[in-house]
């Protein structure tokens, strides 16, 4: 077991290295560099002298590698610099002020979408061909082939501007969280449904339950007691990594509904070639969702004795 | 009628062994047995049907759009859906019609372009790994686990970033952030198929790796490989208009739905026509290219022994 958590988390320690040298290669691949011109409209371009300055006073003016070294440094102590789009913040402050907002639409969309997509899934098994279970399927049909983005558009106009009920954008209270959350939850809810579905059916058939219904034990029992239990467990492993994608915000729907979290940020960071805020962004997320699929393992192997955590193949 | 696939393939492949038919009647009764599975299913029948019409116009659009895509018309800008404009204009008074049937030429170029680059990298290089084994193994394993511990999106973020908007950008970086899938599929395939008794027998009797690659394994991984080009045709046409959307996929005078959708969306209140249009284009190809890969699926299932 031991062994087995040091060479995973050796391995994770990995994917955020590689990841990290990735980004750094690729945003220096990049033609252009952030002080390049004043005004892109204007065709005005920064004078040689200031831009050489500029990219002394942020460190890009050494060789590459020097650069790299100097930001993994940085990073172990968590200190990615100053954001060139915003000059007077750090990237560590951007996220503290606009994690939360990603956070909170994560932490709900998570919630909503456990309750939708494990619902339908479990009603679908209890009954299955019966109009529940065809009612899941065609909301796990609709969340597959209908994009996240698409489907906030079609609610802005019908919720917002046909009907006017609610606010296009912004995210000042419970009147603002039900577009996103609900346009953000189709994926999960799709994952969710079908997973939560197939578990049920295979638990119900198994002999144990076979069993327990020869013995006379009543159906809610059954249910309750010997499927559930058993039929929950495989939904940690897609739930946790799930709940980490939920987390890190979506640089759709935040866009899209002009929610000031890190998801619209790094999609301004993208088209401003800020480097440290993309960088830091990448990685933040790659930390998160390396570490809940360790964690899900984990909890998994734990949750369920018969999982060994030897190596397959 | 009750069927019995079993026995219906049994006799088939009976009547293969037993009367040596040339290659090509071989290949044209698997198509025809393949057809005649998929035709059971009408959903995936009616949604091939409208991705061969969608085809169809989006090959001859310059002869089928009303108006050319790309010449503004000043009196006809921010226009409402009407007669002389059948889904309305945008804010250049270009037509929102024809910009939605160029935009279906992106949409499947990129989807099938993509895919087939895809397999013709992952394929040998999962067939080889799964073959060979080894260092090579290990490190096309290595490469599986990093590029796919990661939400795919963020790879074409970063790499289209880097490589700048433009079609075949798009592409590429689909290619190189995709291959890995095709190669995990195909190298599973090859380690179950490598030790089975045919195999097995065909190697004692002499043959070659290449011979068994390609007279036993490749034929056999075949059904996968087919299965997972036809669902990654959608995910990859949704993977451009995300893209697009964010303004990181088809550069702006060429009409992509992600991207006429990412454009507009700040006018929705006075111009809801050039969001919703595209958006529904989008779902209903979605849903069509979904289906018909499912049906697909469903045709090829070898039934299984229970």
């Amino acid at each position: 077991m031991l062994t087995y958590i040091s060479k995973r988390t050796a391995g994770t320690i990995g994917v955020i290295f590689i990841v990290s040298m990735l980004t750094f290669a690729c945003m220096h691949m990049i033609p252009g560099g952030p002080f390049d011109a004043i005004s892109l409209e204007k065709q005005q371009l920064v004078p040689e002298n200031i831009k050489r300055g500029l990219n002394e006073k942020y460190g890009l003016d050494a060789p590459v590698w020097k650069q790299y070294f100097l930001f993994v440094k940085n990073a172990v102590l968590l200190d990615f610099g100053y954001s060139i789009t915003y000059p007077n913040r750090t990237v560590v402050s951007i996220f503290r002020d606009h994690w939360g907002y990603s956070l909170q639409l994560g932490v709900l969309t998570f919630l909503f979408s456990v309750i939708v997509g494990v619902g339908l899934g479990i009603i679908a098994a209890i009954n299955p061909n019966s109009i529940f279970d065809y009612l899941g399927t065609g909301v796990s049909i609709f969340c597959l082939v209908i994009p996240g983005f698409v489907f906030a558009i079609l609610l802005q106009v019908i919720f917002s501007v046909w009907l006017g009920w609610l606010p296009t954008g912004g995210w000042n209270g419970p009147k603002y969280w039900i577009m996103p959350v609900l346009a953000n939850s189709l994926a999960p809810i799709l994952i969710l449904q079908r997973y939560t579905r197939t578990s049920m059916t295979d638990a119900m058939q198994a002999n144990f339950v076979r069993t327990a219904r020869a013995k006379g034990v009543s159906k809610t029992r059954i249910i309750l007691i010997h499927v559930f239990k058993n039929a929950l467990t495989p939904l940690l492993t897609v739930g946790g990594p799930l709940a980490a994608g939920l987390i890190v915000g979506s640089f759709f729907i935040e866009s899209i509904f002009r929610i000031p979290g890190i998801g619209s940020y790094f999609v301004l960071a993208i088209g401003a070639r800020d480097y440290p805020l993309i960088m830091a962004t990448t990685l933040l997320w790659t930390v998160i969702i390396s570490i809940a699929y360790l964690l899900t393992e984990l909890l998994y192997a734990w949750a369920d004795p018969r999982v060994t955590l030897v190596k397959e193949l | 009628m009750k069927e019995y696939p079993d026995l219906e393939s049994a006799v088939d492949s009976v009547s293969f062994a037993a009367m040596d038919r040339s290659n090509f009647d071989q290949k044209a009764l698997e198509l025809k047995r393949f057809w005649r599975r998929f035709a059971r299913n009408k959903i995936a029948v009616v949604a091939l049907a409208f991705i061969v019409l969608e085809i169809v116009v989006a090959i001859a659009a310059p002869y089928v759009v009303p108006y050319d895509p790309y010449k503004g018309d000043f009196l006809a800008t921010w226009e409402m859906p009407g007669s002389s404009h059948w889904l309305g204009a945008d804010d250049l008074g270009r037509d929102v019609f024809s910009r939605l049937i160029y935009g279906a030429r992106i949409s499947i170029s990129v989807g099938v372009l993509s895919q087939l680059a895809i397999a013709l990298v992952g394929v040998p290089i999962g067939a080889l790994a799964g073959l060979r084994g080894g260092w090579f193994d290990y490190v096309v394993m290595r490469f599986i686990d990093v590029l796919s511990s990661l939400p795919a999106i963020l790879f074409y973020i970063i790499l289209m970033v880097a490589l700048g908007a433009g079609f075949w950008n798009l592409i590429l970086a689909m290619t190189l952030t995709g291959w890995v899938g095709m190669a995990r599929l195909v190298r599973g395939q090859v380690l179950t198929l490598k030790n089975t008794d045919y195999v097995r027998a065909s190697r004692s009797m002499g043959a070659g790796t290449f011979y068994i690659l390609k007279k036993h394994i490749l034929r056999n991984v075949m059904s996968p490989i087919i299965v997972a080009i036809a669902l990654g045709i959608p995910g990859a046409m949704l993977a451009e208009a995300g893209l697009s959307f964010l303004g990181l996929g088809i550069p702006a005078p060429q009409a992509s739905w992600g991207q006429i959708i990412g454009m507009y969306q700040s006018y929705i209140r006075i111009a809801w026509h050039l969001t919703v249009f595209p958006a529904l284009v989008l779902a209903v190809t979605m849903l069509a290219w979904f289906l018909l890969a499912d049906g697909i699926r469903e045709a090829l299932a070898t039934t299984k022994p229970n």
